[in-house]
């Protein structure tokens, strides 16, 4: 399916990260959106809050970030396209909801525009310290797809690809952007709608008798239906069956949960994104994501100009993490550098993929800003060695 | 590869002179350009600042290092940021706002009444565009038709004219400056 024209805004604008994605996920067809405003995302809630009503979407301003959550899990059953947005201790708060959204494989996305933390942290600077949270932040066995823009052109196209992927897995997605890249106004290029290929949910063409909501196709994934069109929905947190009823035994837990973990990383193929460059005769290649695979182009460019052989692998998606490719480039080159604004989340899914066949180096920055490049170049030429 | 900070104190619309400059050298001069601002718990009336880096390459650093011009519309904002100035950089100040706390050989200096003028104008809220006028006709970054453009997209309708008018008043003045220069 096309985007529908009237919701998208095309032609050339200079926008910030936050502006962009709301702009994404107008385009990509977004409907509801509850929030709880919080800085550096408040922006994205700001333009959409205004736009949403005049495409015939739905905007709450909750009283906290349990509620968003919960309103987006509530929205996506009743067939709406939702979306919140936070950052900060506003995406701890979300965590509990997050896993009911997984457990109930409700489409949803979620913007986090990190923030320096832990705790309030650094409410109005970066970070990039929640990249394991997003991965294993609510209780429990599941999977999620997470992905990480470093301009306010990817801002668009992300939140996009995030609806999608949500859609189409029936999956929480995540747009794991900063607030450096939120911030930052550059132009952004809206194509026309007729450009913009979008995922259409699939609902269950059998009839109310034979339909199961938990019952999944050969992708793993369930059909859905809509509250109210006339359908038996049982949707509970609680361990379920086909049905949806609640069954409290160790068989039905193993098939659930290990589908809900199943349908990602079969699918793993077909969701990882990235970028690689220059990797086969790499000596070491930088393995980055977000603001930091921007920032570290001039350290690429400097190292190699001094002749360094650096490969790139930019991870558009970062759940699910793209283990063979790291693999298969750990066996032939010396490390992967590393850059995050963490002291070392990331870098440890790279070791845990190389197994030892080459060093996973860390570039760590404790957050409030983004690397200096000098730093990445060091690590680079520190590396080769 | 050129670093501008536009600086001032918050209400004065020095954010919104730096979205100008940047979309001015983005969507109508064809140039890469990243606008950044200081996200502090600044408020209205305490030092602000917009950061542009442009570039004929996409910009990958996002953010300013050493500036190469540096625009102070307020007496704080000039000494917060002006030792941070590039050598043999530009200063662009407010004549009535910016006492210059010594002599600055190493830096080329333009100065203009920007918000007198505004105020003779008739409204001191367009200082900015004065400004903007005279950071074009001086710093010659972007060009004047891309300037207007880029001011016609970022007002309100009603206000554009106003602006265009203030953006001229600046302009000829920094054209003016430089011929008595010559």
């Amino acid at each position: 399916m096309k985007a529908d024209p009237k919701r998208v805004l095309t032609g050339a604008h200079y926008l910030d990260g936050d502006h962009a994605c709301s702009e994404g996920a107008l385009a990509a067809g977004c409907t509801f959106i509850a929030g709880y405003p919080i800085t550096p995302s408040t922006e994205v809630v700001e333009r959409i809050s205004e736009r949403i009503p005049t495409v015939g979407g739905i905007f709450i301003q909750m009283e906290d970030e349990l509620a968003s959550m919960a309103a987006v899990v509530g929205a996506s059953w009743t067939g709406a396209k939702p979306l919140t947005v936070t950052s900060g201790p506003g995406f701890s708060l979300m965590m509990e909801n997050i896993g009911l959204a997984c457990m109930l494989e409700t489409p949803c996305v979620i913007i986090n525009v990190q923030r320096g933390g832990p705790s309030t942290g650094l409410p109005t600077l970066t970070g990039q310290a929640d990249m394991m949270q997003v991965r294993w932040g609510s209780h429990g066995d599941y999977e999620i797809i997470a992905l990480s823009p470093n301009s306010p052109q990817e801002c668009f196209w992300y939140t996009i690809k995030a609806f999608n992927l949500a859609e189409r897995y029936r999956v929480p997605a995540f747009v794991m952007t900063d607030e450096c890249v939120g911030h930052m106004t550059e132009k952004v290029i809206i194509p026309e709608a007729d450009e913009i290929e979008l995922y259409t949910r699939r609902y269950t063409k059998l009839p109310p008798e034979e339909y199961l909501p938990f019952k999944p196709g050969p992708d793993l994934v369930p059909e859905m239906v809509r509250a109210g069109d006339g359908y038996k929905i049982h949707a509970t947190g609680l361990t379920h069956d086909e049905k949806g009823y609640p069954v409290m035994n160790w068989e039905v837990q193993e098939k659930l949960v290990r589908r809900l973990v199943d349908k990602i990383r079969k699918n793993a193929d077909d969701i990882i994104e990235f970028e690689e460059e220059a990797t086969d005769d790499a000596e070491v290649v930088v393995l980055s994501y977000g603001i930091s695979s921007r920032v570290a182009i001039p350290a690429i460019q400097k190292a190699r100009k001094e002749g360094i052989k650096v490969g790139v692998l930019r991870l558009v998606v970062v759940w699910p993490f793209p283990e063979k490719k790291v693999l298969e480039l750990s066996k032939k080159i010396k490390a992967f550098v590393v850059p995050e604004i963490n002291y070392g989340q990331i870098v440890l899914e790279v070791e845990r993929a190389a197994r030892g066949n080459c060093n996973a180096v860390l570039v760590p920055h404790g957050g409030g800003w983004v690397h200096n490049p000098e730093d990445i170049y060091k690590a680079i030429k520190e590396a080769v060695r | 590869m050129i670093e501008i900070r536009i600086s001032g104190f918050g209400g004065q619309g020095i954010i919104r002179c730096g979205l100008i400059i940047g979309k001015a050298a983005s969507l109508y001069d064809g140039k890469s350009a990243t606008l950044t601002q200081s996200f502090g718990p600044e408020a209205r009336g305490s030092a602000c600042s917009a950061q542009v880096v442009i570039d004929e390459e996409r910009v990958l650093y996002p953010y300013i290092t050493v500036p190469n011009i540096l625009v102070a519309m307020s007496q704080e904002a000039y000494s917060k940021f002006s030792s941070n100035l590039k050598e043999g950089g530009t200063l662009l100040i407010d004549t009535d706002l910016v006492k210059l706390d010594q002599k600055k050989d190493k830096v080329k200096l333009y100065a203009i009444p920007a918000t007198r003028i505004a105020e003779e104008m008739g409204n001191k809220i367009i200082a900015n565009i004065v400004m903007l006028g005279f950071f074009t006709a001086v710093t010659k970054i972007i060009s004047k038709d891309a300037a207007r453009d880029s001011i016609s997209g970022s007002v309100p309708e009603r206000f554009v004219e106003l602006n265009i008018k203030a953006f001229d008043r600046g302009y000829e003045y920094g054209e003016n400056l430089l011929g008595e220069n010559a």
